[in-house]
């Protein structure tokens, strides 16, 4: 928290990956400015989840740089967690699945990290925890178990999990899969004051609506390089690339 | 009396008649081809006079022949060969569990069981037994340096003294307990305790004098004290309705005891002295021997054996919750170092699991009670918690192992992304998750183990089976100690089983 307000939130460099020997990223630059709701976009497979699992150290790039809230990440194997330490801290991250612990309670999910990984006193992160959940509206879902939850208040949940230790840069995955309309609209409001607190969001979608409605930029990804990117209203009114007309002509089939 | 046999009374409860009819009819088969090559010119019309013997139980008594395996040859051979001729029928051998043979000649087995059984007031209610044939004394066996010191039971007191389970010899040293403080130790051959002895796990053996001077000619290292502790005698059981063969057989060993013909026998087997041939002198001038007369003990009530059963019962319970504390733990380390070990850990590990679970238990518990004394003498009821524990803790882990593998990578990658140390994700994540998934297979292990603790009598420790197998050799039925038995055995895995369902049921939520 002391690493507070850098104008960037996350900037990468020439970001080039390979999985199971074919290349997924050819050399991937974006940034993502404190403050700022970025859509990663791109069909399935596009390389988008790449993006964010390199970001999180979750996965290895082999080339290029990844600096968030100036933590560099090096090409090469994933460091030891020993060393990732600082990372974890700047980067929230919000699973497809959300991936709740199963067998903990809403309240003991959320504050997990802050107990054990950042040595928290049980009050000071049940207190943050409850203003979380509360700001999320799930307050009363405190005592719950994932399983008992609904798709949305389990994703909210997650929100709250990943924002406990109040990362500058926090990384979603598909976040609209699993939502009806008006739950999107809540998404994006609570998303919209996340990034007003001063957090960089990178939101990996497919999602050209939500994009459109929630996403102040849009970087849209396709054959492992970055093929557009811009502000979001101008980037999907006036698609300049095949890649990003055949996102919108999807969408709208699924519309239709 | 008895010697070397396979850990028949270990065999849970329900299979014991089971087995038996399994090795009647089994070894039926190979005794047809002995029994028929013994006297090929018998008339088929002459049913074969069947006896029943063990021939685990060795020589003197009964042995397989070492010059032809398909055969058996010993003493008891020989006087059955005996009788056969004197009826005008041929001897055709039945292989039976030496602890079996009077409830298998009940049942209709065999018509005769011979292998060295003792002559037993309890068993003379039962059966219909023949005269005795040899006279055998109870003695003392001790180390060479306490000859002066333990002359006789009194002088054992709070001493270990070992011998066969289900023998007069194991009454005797009960019914010494009391009174002369020794401390019995039941062993399932009569080969280990003398091992034992020499080894200075027990301090003495209470044996049949036949079974001590041969273990003496073989092995050494002990003396036998002159002084016998009692005298027992060798019969023959027929079934309890089965009195006029039984008067037949009894005619014929007198005979065969004025014309020397015994006597020819038990010379042979080196198994005759001056106490022998005076036994003969007196059961010839007395001609009332054949129906020998014991006062009646009266039915045993089934309540006297309770307090035994239920110590033994301690005995298993605790047996098998050591055991299991040792197997979950182990079977943990085990289980973490073959999923986040090194390449040498991982495969060090893997041979030690595939060890253990691909050799039986039996074995291993022979190893680690009587392979290991060279190295070192664990008392038996922690050689029999060590090896149950580290038997289970191979099947504990690969349980651990597939569950702590069964954790979905998204929860771990959701644990990492949060700043938690690999050890931290052990701990609070993927450690309490393979848990729940491990709990119904570690239940269903424990109430295994329940039952496999009772193989551990074969390392003389007396648990819940053994006491019951002594018990029901003692009343001469299964079926009073074996429904008591399964009582008790029930009362433990019930509860248990109940307890990790609602477990389970309260998990599935979380």
């Amino acid at each position: 928290m002391e690493h507070r307000v850098t104008a960037r939130a996350l900037t990468v460099r020439g970001l080039r990956a390979t999985r199971g020997g074919t290349p997924v990223l050819r050399g991937v630059d974006l940034d993502v400015a404190s403050g700022e709701i970025c859509a990663l976009m791109g069909v399935s497979g596009a390389g988008k989840s790449t993006v964010l699992r390199a970001v999180a150290a979750l996965e290895a790039f082999s080339e290029g740089t990844i600096v968030v809230d100036g933590f560099a990440l090096q090409p090469g194997p994933v460091p030891p967690e020993s060393r990732l330490r600082l990372l974890r801290s700047k980067v929230g991250f919000v699973f497809q699945a959300h991936s709740l612990f199963e067998h903990l309670t809403v309240m003991d999910n959320v504050t997990l990290a802050p107990i054990h990984a950042q040595g928290w006193t049980r009050e000071r992160a049940r207190g943050v925890a409850a203003g979380l959940l509360e700001t999320l509206g799930v307050a009363a879902r405190a005592g719950a178990y994932p399983r008992q939850l609904s798709g949305g208040e389990a994703q909210r949940v997650a929100i709250a999990r990943a924002l406990a230790l109040d990362p500058h840069l926090l990384l979603m995955d598909e976040p609209t899969s699993a939502l009806d309309p008006a739950r999107r609209g809540a998404l994006g409001e609570t998303l919209a004051d996340l990034a007003t607190q001063g957090r960089g969001l990178l939101i990996a979608t497919h999602d050209v609506d939500f994009a459109q409605d929630h996403a102040d930029r849009v970087a849209v990804l396709a054959g492992g390089v970055l093929v557009e990117h811009g502000p979001a209203r101008e980037v999907l009114a006036n698609p300049t690339h095949a890649a990003t007309r055949a996102l919108l002509q999807a969408t709208n089939v699924r519309a239709s | 009396m008895y010697r070397a046999k396979q850990p028949g009374p270990d065999i849970p409860l329900t299979f014991a008649v089971h087995t038996t009819i399994l090795r009647a009819s089994l070894l039926g088969a190979i005794v047809l081809l002995v029994g028929c090559r013994a006297t090929p010119g018998d008339r088929a019309t002459t049913p074969p006079l069947r006896w029943g013997g063990d021939a685990e139980g060795g020589a003197p008594f009964v042995e397989a022949d070492p010059t032809d395996p398909s055969r058996v040859r010993g003493f008891d051979v020989e006087i059955a060969d005996l009788l056969a001729r004197g009826l005008g029928r041929r001897a055709q051998f039945v292989q039976v569990a030496w602890a079996s043979i009077a409830q298998s000649v009940e049942r209709g087995d065999f018509d005769i069981g011979l292998s060295g059984i003792e002559d037993r007031p309890e068993l003379r209610e039962r059966e219909s037994l023949t005269m005795p044939y040899f006279e055998f004394r109870e003695v003392l066996a001790v180390r060479p340096a306490d000859r002066d010191r333990f002359r006789t039971l009194s002088d054992l007191a709070g001493r270990r003294v070992a011998t066969l389970g289900s023998t007069g010899a194991y009454q005797l040293l009960l019914d010494e307990q009391a009174r002369a403080k020794v401390v019995p130790v039941s062993y399932d051959d009569d080969v280990h305790p003398y091992t034992d002895l020499v080894a200075g796990r027990v301090d003495a053996v209470l044996l049949d004098h036949i079974i001590a001077e041969r273990r003496l000619r073989v092995l050494g290292g002990f003396v036998i004290q002159p002084d016998p502790v009692a005298t027992g005698h060798y019969v023959g059981v027929l079934s309890k309705g089965n009195v006029a063969l039984r008067d037949s057989v009894n005619a014929i060993l007198r005979d065969r005891m004025r014309d020397g013909s015994l006597e020819k026998i038990f010379r042979s087997w080196d198994v005759w002295d001056d106490g022998q041939a005076m036994y003969f002198a007196r059961v010839l001038a007395d001609t009332s021997v054949g129906a020998v007369r014991n006062p009646s003990t009266g039915a045993t009530s089934a309540l006297s054996y309770l307090p035994s059963l239920l110590r033994a019962a301690a005995v298993t319970v605790a047996l098998s919750v050591l055991s299991m504390s040792l197997a979950v733990a182990f079977g943990t380390a085990v289980a973490a170092g073959r999923v986040y070990g090194s390449a040498l850990v991982r495969g060090f590990l893997t041979v030690y699991v595939e060890v253990v679970r691909g050799t039986p238990v039996l074995l291993q518990l022979f190893v680690i009670y009587y392979g290991l004394s060279g190295v070192v003498r664990l008392p038996a009821f922690l050689a029999a918690v060590i090896g149950l524990g580290l038997n289970y803790a191979a099947y504990e882990s690969e349980i651990y192992r597939a569950a702590l593998e069964a954790i979905p990578r998204s929860q771990l990658e959701a644990a990492r992304t949060l700043g938690l140390s690999e050890g931290q994700i052990l701990r609070l994540v993927r450690g309490p998750q393979a848990l729940r998934l491990a709990l119904a297979p570690m239940t269903n292990d424990f109430v295994a183990l329940l039952k496999d603790s009772s193989l551990v009598s074969v390392i003389t420790v007396v648990e819940l089976t053994k006491q019951t197998a002594i018990y029901a050799t003692n009343v001469g039925s299964w079926v009073v100690p074996g429904a008591l038995c399964a009582l008790v055995y029930l009362s433990l895995s019930l509860p248990l089983s109940r307890f990790a369902r609602r477990l389970e049921r309260r998990w599935s939520i979380a």
